[in-house]
């Protein structure tokens, strides 16, 4: 059976150009970058270069990019260096629909006494950006906002809330894994201070991602080890993860474009279709600027674990905000703070796409989608019940 | 992704006997949209007394599903004396197993089946029995304490993967690991040896050591033991506990009936302020 992945926010396939970049580096060019012989050297230039690259992407400067094991490595590394910084203040403003990454960190610092402020989102996933402007206090020692919503791909006026912390002097740090080599990021022209990246969200290997810091952003290391990194982070570097992670940026200014053409015509065509196929669905987050390749629809009546393992035995590969699949009892944060109800919460899926989904693959969901929610529908108690009934205690 | 047995993928790819059936004798509605899961469950029987057609209606998921469908298999053939015996663990065991996190489905469809038996009685449901004690998924204190009793569960995570009480807010917590120190204390034996004093003493001490304060450190509290007079136990709470407003539920249901259970079933907790 083909595989069809539409669950690209949850993670990419590593490039082609990407794996053959990397292959040296485990078997040929082992060395460690730190060595004083030419054997290891060369790898640090090849760092170096991949440095320069990821750079590239994010309109910064070399410098200004630091090499870390993950995003949530490189959130934990930026939010926590900040508050070591400045021990006196004790506020964090954060969005009500993070990743679980500044989620849980959050949850944790409020835990040991910081006060954390939530931002909310209207029901479009709009950020009160009112709310964030009078949260701003001489407290508050870090913002950290996301760029594009992993689950529903809604885009936040980033630029526009770190313009208003710094007038503030307020630090602003943003998640931007799931922006980067979407839409276009120019740190350059930009007032955000940090920025986090994971590299197999944009089809390099796992175990690598940035934090950006910019220039004069003091910052203490959250790994403490070698000179690694400039001393920014300890440890022996993912040489082959790095050097892979440098070529999917390079592949990922190219295909920026393609992102926001093709992709996204094929997502819209997906979205489209089954809106007009399957009736009682609704496109959460839908009327919101969004990431190119992300739509996240509720299909009312049903539940999402049930239509993602039907999905699953046709080899549809997508992702669910239900409780069910999370483990837990309670639908999606994000879908919650967002005033989904729960008719369709427990009912959502998210397609991702990439640059490698095809338009076959986009027609052959629409042909099988419809089929599999009738079938679940038909097993429902409240589908016939009338539409729009919803039965609840 | 779960791990479902082959049973499990069988009764959700293809369930058996979805729908409703005509002329039903027997009909029950169990779950709620807003709690992730829903079942209707309608059978009718022959002039013996034995279920001829069982059919069911799920909103939720892949175990959901195929818990329903076990169910209307299991049921269909039996009578009604027969199907009464049938426990969610029976549903769970037909299926080859569910993950614990989903047990609270085979849960649904033995609750489905209880209910529309009572239907078929003509016996007048009571819509909750108990009061309410999860807020978040309207689970009553009964509910609970048939999971405990019936699947032998001694954690509030255990209660919660059966029942999902507990599994929003989290603020009945003290109040389910209340009702799970209850229902093991009326398993416990009833004879006891007296206890001398200075002996009643060291093992109010020490239940309140090693079964008391590091559930009530978890939630920021702490308990101090005062005096203990004949029967009655006198404490102090301390920490985010004497503040709490359910702190004398949480003294009753969890510091009274823990030491009831422990060291003596007479004992008596009194709150000491000053």
């Amino acid at each position: 059976m083909k595989t069809i992945y539409l669950d690209n926010n949850a993670t990419t396939q590593v490039a082609q150009e990407v794996m053959e970049e990397m292959l040296p580096y485990f078997r040929e060019y082992y060395g460690n970058p730190s060595s004083a012989h030419t054997f290891g050297g060369q790898v640090g230039k090849k760092i170096r270069a991949a440095r320069e690259k990821v750079a590239l992407l994010l309109g910064a400067d070399p410098e200004e990019i630091i090499f870390t094991s993950c995003g949530s490595e490189s959130d934990n590394a930026a939010i926590r260096s900040v508050l070591e910084l400045k021990p006196e203040k004790r506020h964090i403003i954060t969005s009500r629909v993070e990743h679980p990454a500044i989620k849980s960190l959050c949850e944790h610092l409020a835990a040991q006494g910081y006060r954390v402020t939530e931002i909310p989102v209207d029901s479009e996933g709009h950020l009160d950006m009112s709310r964030y402007e009078e949260s701003l206090t001489p407290d508050t020692a870090i913002v950290t906002i996301m760029w594009g919503n992993n689950e529903t791909g809604v885009i936040f006026p980033v630029e526009q809330a770190a313009a208003l912390a710094r007038e503030k002097g307020v630090l602003f740090h943003s998640d931007a894994v799931q922006a980067a080599g979407k839409i276009p990021i120019n740190m350059k022209e930009s007032n955000i201070d940090m920025l986090s990246l994971s590299g197999h969200k944009l089809h390099a290997s796992k175990g690598v991602g940035v934090i950006y810091v910019r220039k004069g952003v003091k910052f203490t290391p959250f790994i403490i080890g070698g000179h690694q990194e400039m001393g920014r982070r300890g440890g022996t570097e993912n040489t082959a993860g790095i050097i892979g992670l440098g070529k999917a940026c390079e592949l990922a200014v190219k295909k920026l474009e393609e992102e926001n053409t093709r992709v996204k015509s094929l997502r819209d065509k997906l979205e489209a279709e089954i809106l007009h196929r399957v009736p009682n669905t609704r496109v959460n987050g839908g009327k919101s600027e969004r990431l190119p390749n992300t739509t996240n629809i509720s299909f009312e009546f049903i539940e999402g674990e049930a239509i993602l393992l039907q999905m699953d035995e046709l080899g549809i590969c997508a992702s669910s905000g239900s409780a069910c699949t999370s483990g837990s009892l309670q639908p999606s944060h994000v879908l919650r703070a967002m005033g989904v109800p729960f008719t369709m919460a427990h009912g959502s899926i998210r397609f991702s796409l990439s640059v490698y989904n095809t338009e076959e693959e986009i027609d052959f969901i629409v042909e099988e989608l419809p089929p599999i929610i009738q079938k679940l529908r038909s097993f429902s108690p409240y589908w016939e019940k009338g539409k729009g009934v919803c039965a609840t205690r | 992704m779960w791990e479902y047995t082959d049973k499990v993928k069988e009764h959700f790819l293809n369930p058996k006997n979805v729908g409703v059936v005509e002329d039903a004798q027997g009909v029950a509605e169990v779950g709620s949209m807003a709690c992730g899961d829903a079942l209707k469950l309608s059978f009718k029987t022959d002039d013996a007394g034995k279920i001829t057609d069982a059919r069911f209606q799920t909103f939720g998921c892949a175990s959901a599903i195929a818990s329903s469908s076990a169910l209307t298999e299991m049921i269909k053939g039996k009578t009604i004396e027969e199907a009464e015996k049938i426990s969610n663990q029976d549903i769970a065991d037909y299926l080859g197993g569910l993950p614990k996190e989903k047990m609270h489905c085979s849960v649904l469809g033995q609750q489905a089946l209880e209910k529309a038996i009572a239907n078929y009685r003509g016996e007048k449901i009571q819509e909750k029995e108990g009061e309410i004690v999860c807020e978040c998924f309207g689970i009553t204190d009964r509910e609970i304490e048939k999971a405990v009793r019936e699947n032998n569960l001694s954690t509030v995570e255990e209660v919660t993967n059966y029942t999902k009480a507990g599994g929003g807010c989290e603020n009945c917590h003290d109040a389910i690991r209340g009702i799970i120190a209850d229902v093991r204390a009326e398993e416990k034996p009833v004879s006891r040896p007296q206890l001398s004093n200075i002996r009643k003493m060291k093992m109010i001490d020490e239940t309140i050591e090693n079964e008391i304060r590091p559930s009530l450190k978890k939630d920021g509290g702490n308990i101090e033991l005062v005096d203990v007079i004949g029967n009655r136990v006198l404490v102090k709470l301390q920490g985010s506990c004497a503040m709490c407003k359910a702190s004398q539920q949480t003294l009753k249901n969890f510091v009274e009936a823990k030491l009831k259970e422990m060291v003596w079933p007479e004992l008596v907790v009194e709150e000491v302020t000053q």
